[in-house]
């Protein structure tokens, strides 16, 4: 599998994701500067790192999305492509808007880092096979403005097309007692229509290792390399 | 030529930031101040002269980036 890591300035996860990808792959993935036009030729994943680009001035993700190396990331999701966007990585997505919604200031107003559990909303995608069907999992997140919103409209089409990949949760999978930033119907992460693009804030890339924390991280990279191993 | 463009939470978003800012300033005991809703402003300076080529410019400016149309609205006032 070939992988492309965007970095921009400001970035700062994309050693961990690289690190998680190799991991399950066994392949090094491509470092890409934002001042790039192109991708490296067949390219199966996009990934976009978590991380302050820009300093998160103006906008979290703002200013990185109207990059220049953002068109190819978006002719590569155009073609069915696999994007995944973790973090500052979500927040440049709807940004860029190829994911619809917004990611607001945390409702309690506070930066909020700690382990948190995740429901796996489905597990037939390219991002999730290696789980199962609202399988519980714990990961990190590390975040000021994850607070997903959209219009009504735009949620209900995001749940009536199954699109929610992840929902917060407590430890017995309790949705809204486990939301920790207060996103609509605890959206923890959203697919693209055709499910090829993910964006989440909470860190997979994380939790790769029991001497820190856990692995419950693992699946993720593992489903892609499936994934693209099978194709 | 100097122009203004003011961003601000569509209607109907919840903003925190205002919100924090509006519990701080009533418990001053600031007697009046019903609702509080935080935005930007942004100062421009353009070498247009144009008022009408300068309103297109900005909107552009404001769409492309200044304002996220999803949940913000701007204002451009052109200062002259």
């Amino acid at each position: 599998m070939k992988s492309a890591v965007i970095t921009f300035p400001g970035s700062n996860r994309e050693g961990d994701v690289i690190r998680a990808l190799h991991q399950a792959s066994g392949a090094e993935p491509l470092k890409i500067w934002h001042q790039d036009h192109e991708l490296p030729q067949g390219t199966d994943l996009v990934v976009l790192p978590g991380g302050f680009s820009y300093g998160d001035y103006l906008r979290c993700g703002a200013i990185a999305s109207r990059s220049p190396v953002m068109d190819a990331v978006r002719s590569h999701a155009a073609k069915g492509g696999l994007v995944l966007g973790i973090c500052n990585g979500f927040q440049i997505l709807v940004e860029s808007g190829l994911l619809p919604g917004v990611l607001m200031r945390n409702a309690g107003l506070k930066f909020i880092c700690k382990m948190q559990h995740l429901k796996v909303c489905r597990a037939n995608t390219p991002f999730t096979s290696a789980y199962k069907k609202n399988q519980i999992i714990k990961v990190a997140i590390a975040h000021g403005e994850g607070n997903y919103i959209a219009d009504d409209e735009t949620i209900a089409m995001l749940e009536d097309g199954n699109r929610i990949a992840f929902r917060y949760c407590d430890a017995e999978g309790d949705t809204e007692k486990g939301n920790p930033n207060g996103s609509i119907n605890s959206v923890a992460g959203i697919y693209s229509k055709k499910l090829n693009v993910l964006g989440m804030m909470p860190h997979p890339e994380n939790l790769i290792e029991t001497l820190v924390g856990g692995t419950d991280g693992r699946g993720l990279f593992a489903s892609i390399t499936a994934h693209k191993g099978a194709a | 030529m100097k122009a203004r463009v003011t961003v601000t939470l569509k209607n109907g978003v919840l903003d925190p930031q205002g919100k924090a800012i509006e519990g701080a300033l009533k418990s001053f005991g600031l007697e009046g101040i019903e609702s509080v809703r935080q935005g930007k402003i942004f100062d421009i300076e353009l070498n247009s002269s144009d008022p009408a080529e300068a309103e297109t410019l900005l909107k552009a400016a404001a769409e492309k980036l200044l304002a996220n149309m999803v949940v913000e609205n701007y204002r451009i006032e052109i200062l002259g």
